[in-house]
């Protein structure tokens, strides 16, 4: 099953460079991945905890690598928003002039990696598989990108790989940290190890320190931002949608994944650090998007804002903030996508994204204007999306954190501080709304029309979800709890 | 089952060679292009009796000739390893000869020679992964050096090539005259040149240890220049442009590969001595930091590929300073497979635009298939996860963080991503760019076929790297 959805998109992949029908098969792909997904979903044991539908084959006897899939809570909600930005990014793609097959092929081929981290139980296909997305993201934005993507391309790319290769240090020193006999890259195993062990507390400050360095610029953690909103903004929209959605959360994955559970005196120790930088992610970023006069910037500082209330969930290190901080990464994911994809399509219209050029395209695009703005609604924190109910979690999460720690504790101030950034999401989501789709509309857009019927398919999709763990966070919460669970009583 | 001794295979290799050579002059109405098919059909008969060698003879007491000659796993390994690249370096070869015609009408009368030459060199290179004593190692890199000094410089009415046969003929001599210094002092101190000797007559501790230092200095001198170390790779960049493709193909992989043997092997003795570690770091990290500097200004692939065998001739060291010969193994094979792509499709792509990278422009729209061959080339040299090239750095990695080495780590990590630069540049003009010209390019089905074989071997050993690391283990 799970070797089934990394296997899909990259065969589907071969195929369409090989000559098949390119949309046609992409969309097929991602349409029967979104579909097993949701059977594995069914299937799922959502009492039972820890890994299901495992399957492992050896790849190195020597080193203990295994080409192993499994799942828990976690990791299937990750799956799910992966699949669903999928078909969502591939249904938005618009007509291609050049190089049409190589289009779909990056695209499916950096869903298949997201697809086979969030799958791995294995540590190292688990780092492996994520860089399978790092040359695609390089053609999408160099081939196919708008304004400056020659700089975007080569900013992210390189941000990345140096954020991987600092990663990968760290991975190599949590490996090494067990005893010879221990040591292993399977991710189960090696849970097992660190409690059974016990990794010493200065070791664990350093990996930790480095897996936050690491997967921070992955996740673009404020100082390590700046490749996110050029590459966002210069990206494809399917390629924006895929990369901001899904491809940024392999790094908060691999914190609640890896970090939390198995280095928790490292992540207390560097827990003020953290709180400090998510903060610069909020309240610096979050003024820096409102300074923003082109919708694409907007939405890519956006995206690297709403990193830090994730962050605040992590740093909370207790299961209610944890659980938060999960359901935010889904709930963003889908809201994300979807800003990008409308903002997208009015690109392709209009061949500019300028606050001061656009206005009134609700009147010409009233669909598009009802999903964007569902979206930043979402993406905003209003009661009835997911968002908000996973904002809520990591509010209490923090905040009851710092009260069992001390009264007036760091914590606390961080909530109330990041409380005021959804006063800043608010003010720049509306006002991108506002000169979008309201007040006057410029002669230009006249003649503008509105998204294809057959694209509204997607886009209820997106809204769909949000709407439903906004309406029913429980159904989320519940598949997700077992595996934080296992953690929380396993470490303390 | 059939046992053949280790020595016959370097044998057949030579009377190969010089059999090519020889129908070469009294048979000239043959086209040319037989003794090449010839050449590569001898290799690959080479290389499928190497699985059948007899196993004994490792075995041996040292005596006479295996005083001189080890057929140990390692040496096996890497004969294997030098009849490979020399069978891809003929492939190149048949592919460049057009390039060598058009240049000099003169000099098409020697294609046999061209052709015959790197069995010679072939042969030199088995020598050279099996010996165990000064005396033989310095006989076998002489006989690799002196058949490189006629190869690099072939198309001699090209001043670029003799410039770059001078350039590697005094500085050749020049390490030549180091290394023998260098032993010198060694069997001054000694009394041996026999490695196994050696190392024992250090741990009986009666040995002058300035004296010995300042051999295994000199010696490390004489090898830096044969693997590229800076600051001893002045030449590299010349020759390296200068040099026909294929010929600069044998340098950069079998030259620098049984370099790095050697240097396995003559190290094992001097591990004692006190700063012959530091020593080690230091030429590392001035390896890695320059090639990845040098390279990334570079205009031309060829002098590009050149730097970025000195960069990985850096990561290659920090395998050494951590005295971890299996990442070394692992990292050379991953080498040859990414390096031997490169310059395949380079030699074929070349004919028609030149050596420039912005001849590379549009590629993928011209030839997808070279095109793609490249990418995965370059995404392998530059390291990306499912390639051996991954692989081969996750190893080396793994050995400095076992070892402690911060700064190795450090200065690797950065200049890693200083090497994403400039192989993506290769790519971002193969796919960005638009093409001038968007006649195909026709690959012989030849080529095709290695080609394919090199892609999927570089994405095999990425994800499924164990019948390497079980060839080592034995």
């Amino acid at each position: 099953m799970l070797l089934f959805l990394v296997l899909c998109p990259i065969i589907a992949a071969i195929i369409i460079i090989a000559g098949a029908p390119a949309r046609l098969t992409a969309l097929a792909a991602a349409i029967s991945n979104l579909f097993v997904t949701l059977i594995v979903l069914s299937q799922f044991d959502r009492v039972a905890g820890g890994f299901q539908f495992v399957s492992s084959l050896v790849v190195s006897a020597d080193w203990r690598i295994h080409f192993a899939f499994g799942v828990d809570g976690l990791s299937l909600l990750m799956l799910l928003l992966a699949t669903i930005v999928t078909v969502a990014a591939v249904w938005f793609t618009a007509k291609i002039d050049n190089y049409e097959r190589a289009f779909y092929a990056c695209l499916l081929f950096i869903s298949a990696g997201a697809i086979g981290a969030f799958a791995s139980i294995d540590l190292f296909f688990f780092y492996a598989f994520h860089e399978l997305a790092l040359i695609p993201t390089f053609l999408l934005i160099g081939i196919w990108g708008t304004g400056n993507r020659s700089a975007a391309a080569w900013k992210i790319t390189i941000y990345l790989t140096l954020g991987s290769f600092v990663l990968l240090i760290g991975l190599i020193l949590l490996y090494q940290s067990l005893p010879a006999t221990a040591r292993t890259f399977d991710i189960r195993e090696l849970q097992a190890a660190a409690v059974a062990h016990g990794i010493a507390a200065p070791t664990q400050r350093h990996i930790y320190l480095l897996l936050l360095i690491g997967f921070g610029i992955l996740i673009s953690l404020f100082p390590f931002h700046s490749w996110a909103p050029e590459a966002y903004a210069s990206a494809p929209a399917p390629a924006a949608m895929l990369h901001a959605g899904v491809l940024k959360k392999f790094g908060l994955y691999g914190l609640l994944r890896l970090a939390i559970p198995l280095l928790p005196d490292g992540a207390h120790y560097w827990m003020y650090l953290l709180v400090i930088l998510l903060l610069g992610n909020i309240i610096y970023i979050g003024l820096v998007t409102i300074a923003q006069k082109q919708l694409d910037w907007m939405l890519g500082y956006s995206s690297v804002m709403h990193m830090g209330y994730i962050f605040l969930g992590i740093a909370s290190a207790n299961i209610l903030g944890t659980i938060g901080a999960a359901a935010l990464i889904f709930a963003h994911g889908l809201s994300i996508a979807l800003l990008f994809a409308v903002a997208g399509q009015i690109r392709n219209r209009t061949g500019t994204l300028l606050f001061d050029d656009l206005g009134g395209l609700a009147k010409v695009m009233p669909f598009a204007g009802l999903a964007f703005g569902f979206a930043a609604f979402a993406a905003i924190g209003l009661p009835g999306f997911a968002n908000f109910a996973s904002e809520i979690m990591i509010f209490f999460g923090a905040i009851r954190n710092g009260w069992d720690m001390q009264r007036f504790h760091i914590f606390q101030i961080a909530t109330v501080l990041a409380l005021w950034g959804v006063v800043i999401s608010t003010v720049y989501m509306l006002r991108a709304y506002r000169s979008t789709f309201m007040g006057t509309m410029n002669e230009r857009w006249g003649k503008l029309v509105d998204l294809d019927t057959a694209l509204r398919i997607p886009v209820v999709l997106l809204i769909a979800g949000l709407i439903w763990f906004g309406f029913f966070p429980q159904t989320l919460v519940q598949m997700v709890t077992p595996a934080f669970r296992t953690y929380f009583t396993a470490t303390k | 089952m059939i046992a053949i001794p280790a020595p016959y295979l370097e044998i057949a290799v030579l009377v190969l060679g010089m059999a090519i050579l020889m129908l070469e002059t009294f048979a000239a109405k043959i086209d040319k292009k037989t003794f090449a098919y010839a050449g590569i059909i001898g290799l690959a008969a080479v290389l499928i009796a190497s699985f059948f060698l007899s196993p004994e003879s490792s075995a041996q007491q040292p005596s006479g000739f295996w005083n001189f000659y080890t057929a140990d796993p390692l040496s096996i390994f890497f004969k294997r390893f030098m009849l490979v690249t020399t069978i891809v370096v003929l492939v190149m070869m048949i592919d460049y000869a057009p390039a060598l015609r058009k240049a000099d009408e003169s000099t098409s009368a020697n294609l046999g020679e061209f052709f015959s030459l790197p069995l010679l060199t072939c042969a030199g290179l088995m020598y050279l992964v099996s010996a165990i004593d000064f005396i033989f190692i310095f006989v076998s890199i002489e006989l690799v050096t002196i058949s490189f000094f006629v190869l690099v410089s072939f198309p001699r009415r090209n001043p670029i090539a003799l410039e770059a046969g001078v350039k590697y003929l005094i500085l050749g001599a020049l390490s030549t005259a180091f290394l023998v210094y260098g032993i010198t002092w060694i069997f001054g101190v000694t009394g041996e040149t026999n490695l196994q000797r050696i190392t024992a007559a250090f741990s009986s501790g009666k040995i002058d240890n300035y004296g010995a230092t300042f051999g295994a200095v000199l010696v490390l001198v004489g090898l830096g220049f044969k693997i590229a170390a800076v600051p001893f790779q002045m030449w590299v960049p010349d020759v390296y442009q200068g040099a026909p493709t294929p010929v600069t193909a044998f340098l950069s992989v079998g030259s620098k590969a049984a370099g790095f043997v050697v240097l396995l092997r003559v190290l094992q003795p001097f591990l004692m001595l006190p700063n012959m570690q530091r020593l080690l770091v230091l030429l590392a990290l001035l390896t890695v930091v320059y090639g990845n500097l040098a390279a990334l200004p570079q205009n031309n692939l060829k002098r590009l590929l050149g730097y970025s065998s000195i960069a990985h001739a850096g990561y290659l060291l920090i395998g050494v300073a951590c005295f971890d010969g299996r990442a070394v193994t692992f990292y050379l094979v991953a080498y040859l497979l990414m390096t031997l792509l490169s310059f395949e499709i380079l030699t074929i792509v070349a004919q028609q635009t030149g050596e420039e990278i912005s001849g590379f422009d549009g590629l993928a729209k011209r030839a997808p298939f070279l095109a793609f061959g490249m990418l995965v080339a370059m995404v392998s040299l530059a390291g990306v996860p499912l390639t051996a090239g991954f692989l081969g750095k996750f190893y080396i990695f793994y050995a400095a963080v076992d070892k402690h080495q911060t700064a190795l780590i450090a200065v690797g990590v950065v200049t890693v991503a200083c090497g994403f630069y400039y192989y993506l540049k290769v790519i971002a003009a193969m796919y960005w760019q638009p093409s001038a010209n968007n006649s195909a390019i026709a690959v012989s089905s030849l080529s095709r076929a290695v080609i394919i074989l090199l892609i999927v071997a570089t994405i095999l050993f990425g994800v499924y790297p164990q019948p390497i690391l079980q060839a080592l283990r034995h």
